[in-house]
């Protein structure tokens, strides 16, 4: 297999190479031997929710066209679809609930590892969830917020308190009169759940429906706790540099990768990795110090909050432990390969798994419980200290990194368009409004073998930036774009077009603005919000020249992301199409006449640059629509014009 | 931002913090911790940190605080080179520290020198001028002021550049210095007189006294737009969207510059520079583009209005010489004066009446009798104007109201001088204007030109008659007379009872957003300058502005002067903030006030009376506040019984107060105050049988009491009525 074909990543391209030569089996290979995948399966026309089955539809229409309780083909694949909705939004919420958990254990325990790091979130957080804040103790809000946090995933009765806080009324109004207001969050999941089980439901607008609500209960429920909660408990990011790749890797040091999704474990691991006693440690074992770097989004929560680097995006790692040097692997949850055991069983790495709810055949299993965190944590580097004189064989870093800006927020876009006195979105709108910037994406998501690595994300982020549209994006798409040195301020003189790149001169920002994990998809939808908001661009996110892709996405969660961007009134463009186009009628909803209903729809689109082009139209549409494009004189005011400004 | 820029202002900040931490030390070494530091004259403490921060800064220590705790968490880090951080948020942090250390350093000025006060160099302004020039931003008569730094390559270059704004109606403030000069400098050498008058105000050398434009700016905010302190959001947006200001930088521009030009964005005035620096053309903290550059002298002006996004109405008046507002505070010194018009030196007066339309050919001109050209410099001789007025709407009521504005519009024009009204006026015509081919026509013109411009909802033809000849213009002068006096008897005469509607005013609205004026025959504007047919003349000519006929309606209460149609026009007018309101009291349900008025009168209630204070007096008063803290006590529109504002006029008014026995409450008014109304006080002193001169001798004064305590012993002393009165409350 030839590594350029695999890969757009250098440092990736050089490890493929060496994993060749040395026999090593890597995800890419494991694809090849898949092919062909399995037709139905892709085209979401297999049931296997009951024994009387497996059945399936032939696309062809010779053969049976419906399951052998009658299901339809529309109805196999939404029922399909909505249980990877279901999937995605489980991991989210569930990573949510974990983390109010632990905000729990720290607002209420005296002695914790934890504490309230970003007091003013809190405060905003608790008076968005009608908590009195006003002259009351940080201990007593921050207890009714646990409380009331914790109850939005089992609550019984009435709809999401975030759901009513965060998004435009308009928004709401849109939910409301469709009937997809999510009610609680474990309740949505539960239902998809009852809904596809043999002999339920059918009509697959219906199940969509359930789709809708469940997702919205993932994005504006779910990831949005994660969130915040994460924000407040380690500290709402700020801009911060960082380093991406596997070069990151320090042949001299002891390397520790942490690896998943959930910060509660690596927020704690980066606080004492560097403890004299740790690093006199290492220091005595013949390392030069302690290198920590992260993988996945678990990277990308700690580099948010400590420029922590990242070794690499979801296909790197298993390269991270070829390179030789990675003498430990901590693990939480999420997008971890089963490979991993096996493949550390060949090279000195120990891979730590941490969580009851993943364990690995060939790791080392040291259970994380949040009100020890900082035992573990120092138990996990000792291991990994002593490991570093196990290293063995040849030692294969890729000279590859790249540096960048990461740390952007919903919170902190105010304080940098406009400083502590003028904080604002305005200065965002007035220059979406004046065609400076034409819109913005989220570029989001994973990696896929099917596409080659990296080349989707960069390749279309170019060409977005290019035609002045801001990038922001999360995740495995953010290490991409970082990898490229596209989150380098100066890339935008380098790749935008004139109208953004003045706006990132002036702000002294990057084209492609890094605001963090999966989870952290949240502050997506939470920025439309505001910049809805702060006016002058419609009144519902549906309105907004913007628009969502995830060139590579592979995971049930990005499913649950692209439904709930499309249910947010977002147009959302993928590249591997969603399993469904089996099924005529579910595919034209999905893609064309959902858009009446939400506002926004999907789109399936392998070309990165032909998708890009799909979102770029869209966003003049959106433009057009506003009445933006209409060249305006500029206005002058005289005392009677000066006199209708407001001054609030 | 840009970075070049970001960065240039950040590292601008350092310096100037730095250089605020050792004049600040000095300072402390010099006179202790505890010395007293204010600018002159002002009860908004160092404006700029006041405004922002709500610390009321009263000696040297209270800087050491600002610094610490103020100034360096918004100092940020420089710039990197690459792999920056944002850095537009910091660069306007940056900016703001900047300001408040130019504060330190310009108040530490005034303890240790040099004195910012120097030669052509103003320094602070006081809350007088403030006041009275602030107003000029609320009423739109000034738009804005540009501030300079630097100095233009030449005299004549700045001369121009300055003409050029005073003609847009823009106050031109000054600081800093560039190759050894400065704007304000080249002014003075191009013969261009400087100072409040003519809006062209030198602050200072230095670019730190750029922080007096924006402290004006800032103090303006918390003085008219009801703004509070410390609400440092709504300041900069209150300039950002009512006082149309930008900065104008002549020279080479230092990183100190960029830090207080990034200072100024907060405020939302960006920077025009005559220089090759970086540009930032994105919008979104200023109204249009932040900073523009390479901009030629001749377009520069132009320019900066653009960008600033400002609406100028320049009537055009067909005149030698430049015509704006800006140039009403000109004085023209007996050398400068080609000749001069009466002034008790020879007969001069103006008269403007209505006549019937078809008497009156509109844009007429004549001159009978001699022109200017007939006298050699610093010659004098008699004038008439007459100017006769026609038109659908016009009313004979309208005729004095509109005859003073001919004072306005003249003065209005350079080189031109008016004092006085009626047969008191006096108008001189500089050597300049005259050159420029200025003559006797050029006055009807112009007048004809602004009657038209201001008025013409009212006045559909307009023509004016000048006269020089000596005969002509006593003759004339005598009819005139005859109209002044019955004019004087139509309008003493006129009682709230007379009539049935009063007028409102709101014209404050925008500045004091619950605040309504209702304005009587017997109880003017609090302003002073809004009498009722004032009122009734401007709701002629714009019939949808802020004064709006109120027809009283059922007397509620005569006494207080409540009636059921002015509640019920309150109530909506101040947006339900009022639901009641006196015309006569000033402890029930009083007037609001927006900030403008000429006097505040204030309960002193040990001794049963009240005080009064003007605008004018900056001393301590009786009640333990300065006319400033007082101002902000009874402004901004809420109702504060005890405690009103009110105009000089009123004093006299037989409906003074009139629900709490009028002004046989007064105990004390300053004896500029008491000067001033005296003809009038006496007089009504004496019908109410108090005994004219002896009443208003009973009045304390500075003179002779400055506290409560001493104000009673004083009245006790003196036997003031007061004492016989039943208590106010």
């Amino acid at each position: 297999m030839e590594p350029k074909k695999c890969s757009n990543d250098k440092a990736t391209q050089e490890m493929l190479k060496h994993a060749y030569e040395a026999g090593v089996e890597t995800a890419w290979d494991r694809f090849a031997q898949q092919e062909p995948q399995c037709g139905f399966g892709k085209l979401g026309i297999c049931c296997r929710n009951c024994s009387m089955g497996p059945c399936r539809i032939d696309p062809f229409g010779d053969g049976p066209q419906a399951g052998i309780c009658g299901a339809t083909a529309d109805t196999i694949a939404a029922r399909n679809l909505v249980r990877m909705v279901a999937g995605g939004a489980a991991a989210h919420s569930d990573h949510g609930r974990d983390i109010a958990h632990t905000f729990k254990m720290a607002v209420e325990s005296e002695q914790c590892d934890y504490m309230i790091k970003d007091e003013l979130k809190l405060r905003e957080v608790a008076a968005r969830y009608g908590i009195k804040v006003e002259g009351r103790e940080t201990k007593e809000i921050a207890g009714d917020l646990a409380d009331a946090v914790l109850a939005e995933f089992g609550k019984q009765e009435g709809t999401l308190i975030s759901a009513a806080a965060y998004p435009p009324p308009a928004r709401q109004k849109v939910w409301k009169k469709l009937g997809v207001t999510p009610r609680s969050i474990d309740r949505e999941i539960v239902e998809i759940m009852h809904r596809t089980h043999i002999g339920v439901g059918s009509d697959y607008k219906n199940l969509v429906k359930q789709g809708l609500r469940a997702c919205l209960a993932d994005g504006w429920g779910g990831s949005l706790i994660a969130t915040e909660l994460s924000d407040i408990l380690f500290g709402g990011p700020q801009p911060i540099q960082f380093g991406s790749n596997l070069g990151v890797l320090d042949a001299k040091q002891v390397n520790i990768i942490v690896h998943g999704h959930e910060p509660t474990l690596s927020d704690i691991i980066v606080a004492v990795s560097q403890e004299p006693e740790l690093v006199k440690m290492a220091k005595d074992k013949g390392a030069e110090g302690i290198n920590l770097a992260g993988m996945c989004c678990t990277a990308t929560e700690i580099l948010m909050r400590h420029g922590i680097p990242v070794a690499g995006n979801f296909l790197q790692q298993e390269l991270a432990i070829m390179t030789g040097v990675v003498d430990l692997m901590a693990v939480d949850v999420q997008c971890i390969m089963p490979a991993l055991g096996s493949l550390c069983g060949c090279f000195h790495t120990k891979l730590i798994t941490t969580s009851p709810k993943c364990k690995i055949a060939g790791a080392e299993h040291i259970e994380f419980h949040e009100d020890r965190a900082v035992e573990t944590a120092r138990q996990i580097i000792k291991i990994a200290i002593e490991n570093f004189a196990n290293r063995k064989g040849k030692v294969q870093i890729p000279k590859v990194t790249e540096r960048g800006i990461a740390g952007f927020t919903t919170e902190n876009i105010f304080y940098h368009l406009g400083g502590r006195f003028r904080a604002s979105y305005r200065p965002l709108n007035d220059n979406i409004i004046n065609g400076r910037i034409r819109g913005a994406a989220g570029v989001v998501g994973c990696n896929n073998p099917k596409q080659v690595h990296d080349y989707g994300h960069i390749t279309m982020i170019k060409e977005l930036i290019k035609n002045d549209v801001l990038v922001v994006s999360t995740g495995c798409s953010a290490i991409a774009a970082a990898k490229e040195g596209l989150m380098r301020p100066e890339a935008a003189a380098k790749y935008c077009g004139q109208g953004l790149a003045e706006v990132c001169e002036t702000v002294g920002i990057p084209p492609v603005l890094h605001v963090g994990s999966c989870v952290d998809n949240s502050r997506i939808l939470t920025t439309l919000a505001n910049v809805v908001a702060e006016g002058g661009l419609g009144e519902d996110i549906s309105d907004l020249p913007v628009a969502g892709a995830a060139p590579e996405w592979m995971s049930e969660k990005a499913v649950s992301i692209g439904m709930y961007f499309v249910a947010s009134g977002v147009y959302t463009v993928v590249a591997e199409p969603l399993p469904i186009l089996g099924a005529p009628n579910l595919t034209r909803y999905i893609t064309d006449e959902i858009e009446k209903d939400v506002g926004g729809k999907w789109a399936f689109e392998r070309d990165p640059i032909k998708a890009a082009g799909m979102m770029l139209e869209h966003i003049e549409k959106k433009r057009d629509a506003l009445g933006i494009n209409v060249e305006k004189e500029r206005k002058l005011y005289d005392m009677e014009d000066r006199r209708t400004l407001s001054v609030e | 931002m840009s970075k070049i820029i970001a960065s240039a202002a950040i590292r601008g900040a350092h310096k100037i913090v730095k250089q605020a931490e050792e004049i600040l030390s000095r300072a402390i070494e010099e006179k202790g911790k505890d010395c007293p530091v204010a600018f002159p004259n002002t009860g908004y403490y160092i404006p700029i940190i006041y405004s922002m921060t709500a610390r009321a800064v009263e000696k040297l220590s209270d800087f050491e605080d600002v610094m610490r705790e103020e100034i360096k968490p918004l100092l940020p880090k420089l710039v990197e080179d690459e792999l920056w951080t944002p850095y537009l948020g910091p660069t306007l942090d940056a900016g703001m520290a900047t300001l408040f250390a130019e504060e330190i350093i310009e108040a530490c000025k005034y303890i240790i020198g040099p004195n910012p006060v120097d030669g052509i160099w103003l320094g602070a302004a006081d809350d007088m001028i403030l006041r009275e020039r602030g107003i000029q931003f609320v009423d739109g008569t000034a738009p804005g002021f540009a501030a300079i730094a630097g100095a233009a390559p030449d005299v004549e270059t700045a001369v121009e550049i300055a003409r050029k704004l005073q003609e847009r109606c823009l106050y031109v403030f000054m600081s800093a210095h560039r190759n050894g000069t400065t704007f304000a400098e080249q002014l003075a050498e191009g013969g261009v007189q400087l100072g409040w008058e003519t809006r062209l105000v030198p602050f200072g050398r230095e670019i730190t006294s750029a922080i007096y434009a924006l402290g004006f700016a800032s103090r303006a905010a918390l003085s008219f737009g009801g703004v509070k302190a410390g609400d440092f959001r709504r300041n900069l947006l209150y300039n950002k969207n009512r006082i149309f200001a930008f900065v104008m930088a002549l020279g080479e521009v230092t990183d100190e510059w960029y830090a207080t030009a990034a200072g100024a964005i907060n405020y939302g005035f960006p920077t025009i520079a005559d220089s090759d620096i970086p540009e930032i053309l994105p919008t979104g903290v200023c109204t249009y583009e932040h900073v523009v550059s390479n901009i030629p002298h001749d377009q520069i002006v132009e320019k900066a209005i653009e960008v600033r996004g400002l609406k100028i109405k320049v009537a055009h008046v067909d005149i030698p010489v430049a015509h704006s507002p800006a140039f009403e505070g000109e004085r023209i010194r007996k050398d400068e004066m080609h000749c001069e018009f009466g002034g008790q030196r020879t007969p001069a007066f103006e008269w403007l009446r209505m006549l019937d339309i078809g008497k009156v050919e509109d844009g007429k001109i004549t001159v009978e009798g001699p022109d200017a050209d007939s006298l050699e410099a610093g010659g004098k001789m008699p004038l008439a104007i007459l100017v006769e007025v026609a038109g659908r709407k016009m009313q004979p009521d309208f005729e004095p109201v509109l005859e003073r504005q001919v004072h306005t519009f003249m003065n209005e024009a350079q080189g031109l001088w008016h004092m006085g009204q009626r047969d008191i006026s006096w108008v001189r015509i500089s050597k300049d204007a005259f050159g420029a081919g200025f003559r006797l026509e050029h006055i009807g013109k112009l007048l004809h030109a602004m009657y038209h411009e201001q008025f013409s909802s009212i006045m559909d033809k307009v023509q004016i008659k000048i006269f020089t000849d000596e005969k002509q213009v006593l003759k004339l002068q005598e009819q005139a007379r005859q109209v002044y006096a019955e004019r004087d008897a139509r309008l003493a005469g006129m009682t709230d009872e007379d009539i049935d509607t009063f007028y409102s005013c709101t014209l404050c609205q925008s500045f004091a957003p619950n605040h309504v004026c209702v304005v009587s025959p017997e109880r003017p504007g609090l302003c002073g300058a809004y009498s009722w047919l004032d009122c009734r003349a401007a709701y002629e000519i714009t019939p949808s502005g802020p004064n709006q006929p109120i027809s009283k309606g059922k007397c509620i209460e005569p006494t207080i002067g409540q009636w059921d149609k002015v509640n019920a026009f309150v109530i909506k007018a101040s947006g339900g903030g009022v639901e009641r309101m006196s015309q006569y009291s000033m402890i029930t349900d009083p007037m609001t006030s927006c900030g403008c008025f000429e006097c505040i009168a204030a309960v002193l209630p040990s001794t049963g009376g009240i005080m009064i204070v003007n605008r004018e007096f900056i001393e301590m008063t009786p009640c333990g506040m300065k006319f400033s803290t007082l101002a902000g006590t009874v402004g901004g529109g809420s109702q504060t019984p005890g405690f009103i504002g009110h105009s000089k006029h009123y004093i006299n008014s037989k409906k003074f107060i009139a629900a709490e026995n009028g002004i046989k409450r007064i105990v004390w008014m300053p004896t500029m105050l008491k000067e001033e109304i005296k003809d009038n006080f006496v007089k009504g002193a004496d019908e109410l049988g108090l005994g004219g001169q002896e009443f208003l001798d009973k009045i304390a004064d500075e003179t002779t009491a400055n506290t409560e305590e001493e104000v009673l012993e004083f009245i006790t002393k003196a036997n003031h009525p007061v004492t016989t009165l039943e208590p106010m409350f």
